[in-house]
């Protein structure tokens, strides 16, 4: 993952510097804003990859500062922050122009695997969704066609578990978290409480990965699961 | 003197006052109407009687001249009675009567009117004018003739009913006034016992209550409810405790954990490996306490009734058969096996996301708690029955005995049983407040062998107005 830039705007100062130390331990580039007035400034002059915004700020709430963005054609990606024990407006979130949404309080892992998708969408154009054929070394999955074939053979996968794959393999080198599956190939946004996740992604490993040497699909410990060719 | 201001600005006392005033005037109406009606009719009488005997004396004097008229008038005047006669010349010189002077009358006039005349027998060193209402008639011949009625007692009569008068409206002031005060004093006695009261409680006693006298009026109705009130707060309160109580006691067992597993990390002599170890337990027992806040934070959403701009139609069928989906392989791993069954087309209004985080508790309970044998069977069905939309989730296991059921459904309440298991606790209250978010309701049953758990939501057919968005 090549660097990326980062738009920390947090009230929680705490909160903020240990983002920012994470971030930057993690390669990145990450700058912090203390209030609504200072990110929605920085955010104008400076190009960002991702903008990570608490959704309750000073002088200028979260929305309000995105949808401001937005009219100014400013098309940063924008991750929205809940503030903690406040209501899970999702909706409310996406409709004011955020690209995700994340209540607190959240695993560091979930955040860094969500950012990182939205500033490869945002680098890639949005290229890899045109592609109607994903390949990650001997395995391709035709969109269009809905056929997945390994080393040329045709296997056959349920609805769902294409659909998994389908996102796995849109993100490929990138890290996915069990609710981020959740969200894109079952649209729900609730706890899944036990490992339901995990049991469908060993039932597609079971398919994808039989008798391969180096496996394609590896779980990330405290994070989630990535497609990749080779192994690191 | 600010105790007596107090009982002046009761609402008891001004009202007492009020209909006192009232009730004066009122009365001083009746009895000036009743009284000059009295007078109107006597004053009537008298004249009649009058012109019967001018009548009369007038045809004496026709018949026999002054002689006659004078005899009949000495007859009459000896009779007992308030009458008065006179007659005089034409000079005024006395011929028969009984009265001494003439009476202040005008010349000519024909009516009945009021005088005053001086009685024949009183002594003429003082002498002492009596009303009368007398008629002067002009006989031909010149002489007059002066009949009237003394109307002394009458007056006398009214003179007593006047002071009467006054005299029982001094008392009706008199005593309705303390009357009044004696009300108002009581009802701000019973009102100021009711603000002692109130005080106390809010001050922090809760056990108190209004007092109540057991007449029944309207401030013991008032207070009965008042007290109604105070054990409806005070249940909900000791509920509350119950749930602080519970919360802390099942996150000092998480959190205990988590504390061992750091000091556990942090000893001497462990590798990098068994810290790392150490770590990832740390995280996942935070997770999972994360999973309880959440959890709590969806039920009291889901009780507030808020989220409502994520409220829409949708279709129960999908939502449940997405779960059975999503944990059918869970089902599979564990050798169990999950069934769906289901009505097409279940449309009900409300939140999809929480209903489907409802439907994945029970099945998950149902996983968990449901096994009995070998080959657990879990079947989910999405039915309409009636008017609602039924989605049930049935299980072949031990199931709840039945007076377990209302209890199990509070949060953090697990059978005994299955405290070696995980969970929370939590999954059956949240599912009850998703139901009752959708004005529905959560059903424990017995599936004979097992538990049945039954989300029943109203349905929506189309051209009805959801009561969720009927409300907004």
């Amino acid at each position: 993952m090549s660097n990326m830039r980062i738009l920390i705007i947090e009230d929680d100062l705490e909160a903020a510097a240990y983002l920012v130390k994470a971030f930057r331990e993690q390669g990145h580039v990450a700058d912090h804003a203390a209030d609504g007035l200072d990110g929605y400034a920085a955010a104008q002059e400076k190009d960002y990859d991702v903008l990570i915004v608490d959704r309750m700020l000073p002088k200028m709430d979260g929305l309000s500062l995105i949808s401001g963005l937005r009219e100014q054609k400013i098309e940063t990606p924008a991750l929205i922050l809940s503030a903690l024990g406040q209501v899970d407006d999702r909706v409310k979130g996406l409709r004011a122009g955020g690209d995700d949404y994340l209540p607190k309080p959240y695993a560091f892992s979930e955040l860094l695997a969500r950012v990182e998708v939205l500033s490869r969408r945002r680098t890639n154009g949005g290229a890899r969704s045109e592609e109607t054929v994903y390949r990650v070394g001997d395995l391709e999955l035709d969109r269009l066609a809905h056929k997945v074939s390994v080393a040329g053979q045709e296997i056959t996968l349920q609805p769902r578990e294409f659909r998994l794959l389908e996102y796995l393999m849109k993100h490929a080198g990138q890290v996915v978290t069990r609710t981020m599956l959740l969200e894109h190939v079952w649209d729900y946004h609730f706890d899944p409480q036990t490992n339901v996740i995990d049991v469908h992604i060993s039932r597609l490993r079971a398919k994808i990965d039989k008798g391969r040497e180096t496996p394609l699909l590896h779980t990330i410990r405290g994070a989630g699961y990535m497609i990749r060719e080779g192994v690191r | 003197m600010k105790a007596f201001g107090k009982l002046f600005r009761t609402t008891a006392f001004k009202l007492s006052l009020a209909y006192l005033v009232l009730f004066s005037i009122g009365a001083m109406l009746v009895l000036a109407s009743v009284g000059g009606r009295a007078k109107q009719v006597l004053d009537e009488q008298i004249g009649e009687t009058v012109e019967a005997e001018l009548r009369g004396l007038a045809e004496q004097y026709s018949e026999g001249g002054i002689r006659q008229l004078a005899l009949a008038v000495e007859r009459r005047a000896r009779a007992p009675g308030s009458a008065i006669y006179l007659v005089t010349t034409y000079t005024g010189e006395f011929v028969a009567g009984n009265i001494a002077t003439q009476p202040s009358m005008a010349q000519g006039e024909t009516g009945l009117s009021d005088t005053l005349y001086q009685r024949r027998g009183d002594p003429a060193e003082e002498p002492r004018r009596h009303p009368a209402l007398a008629r002067l008639f002009v006989l031909p011949g010149g002489f007059r003739l002066i009949v009237g009625h003394d109307v002394e007692d009458h007056r006398i009569l009214r003179g007593i009913l006047e002071r009467a008068l006054g005299v029982s409206l001094f008392w009706l002031v008199l005593v309705g006034t303390l009357g009044g005060l004696f009300v108002a004093h009581r009802v701000l006695e019973r009102v100021e016992a009711m603000s002692d009261s109130a005080r106390r409680i809010m001050g922090g006693d809760l056990d108190e209550r209004l007092p109540v006298s057991g007449s029944g009026d309207e401030l013991d109705r008032l207070a009965a409810n008042f007290n109604a009130m105070l054990t409806r707060i005070d249940e909900l309160m000791s509920g509350l405790r119950e749930v602080s109580d519970n919360i802390a006691h099942d996150l000092k067992t998480p959190l205990t954990r988590l504390r061992n597993r750091a000091e556990e990390a942090l000893g001497d002599g462990k590798s990098q490996e068994d810290q790392r170890a150490a770590l990832a337990a740390i995280i996942d027992e935070s997770d999972g306490l994360i999973r309880i806040f959440n959890a709590l934070l969806m039920i009291a959403r889901a009780e507030a009734g808020c989220c409502s701009d994520q409220l829409c139609a949708f279709d129960a069928r999908e939502v449940a058969h997405d779960i059975v989906e999503i944990y059918e392989p869970v089902a599979e791993e564990q050798g169990a096996t999950l069934i769906f069954s289901g009505d097409r087309d279940l449309q009900v209004y409300g939140s999809r996301e929480l209903l489907g985080q409802a439907v994945v508790n029970l099945v998950d309970n149902a996983l968990k708690y449901g096994r009995n044998g070998e080959s657990p069977q879990v079947r989910v069905t999405a039915n309409c029955v009636g008017e609602r939309v039924e989605i049930a989730v049935a299980d072949h296991g031990p199931g709840v005995p039945a007076e377990d059921r209302e209890r199990i459904v509070g949060r953090f309440v697990r059978l005994e049983n299955s405290r070696s298991r995980p969970g929370s606790g939590l999954g059956l209250s949240l599912a009850a407040a998703v139901a009752h978010l959708h004005h529905g309701a959560l059903r424990l049953e017995d599936n004979a062998p097992g538990l049945r758990v039954v989300v029943s939501l109203p349905s929506l057919r189309p051209g009805v107005v959801p009561l969720a968005r009927a409300a907004e």
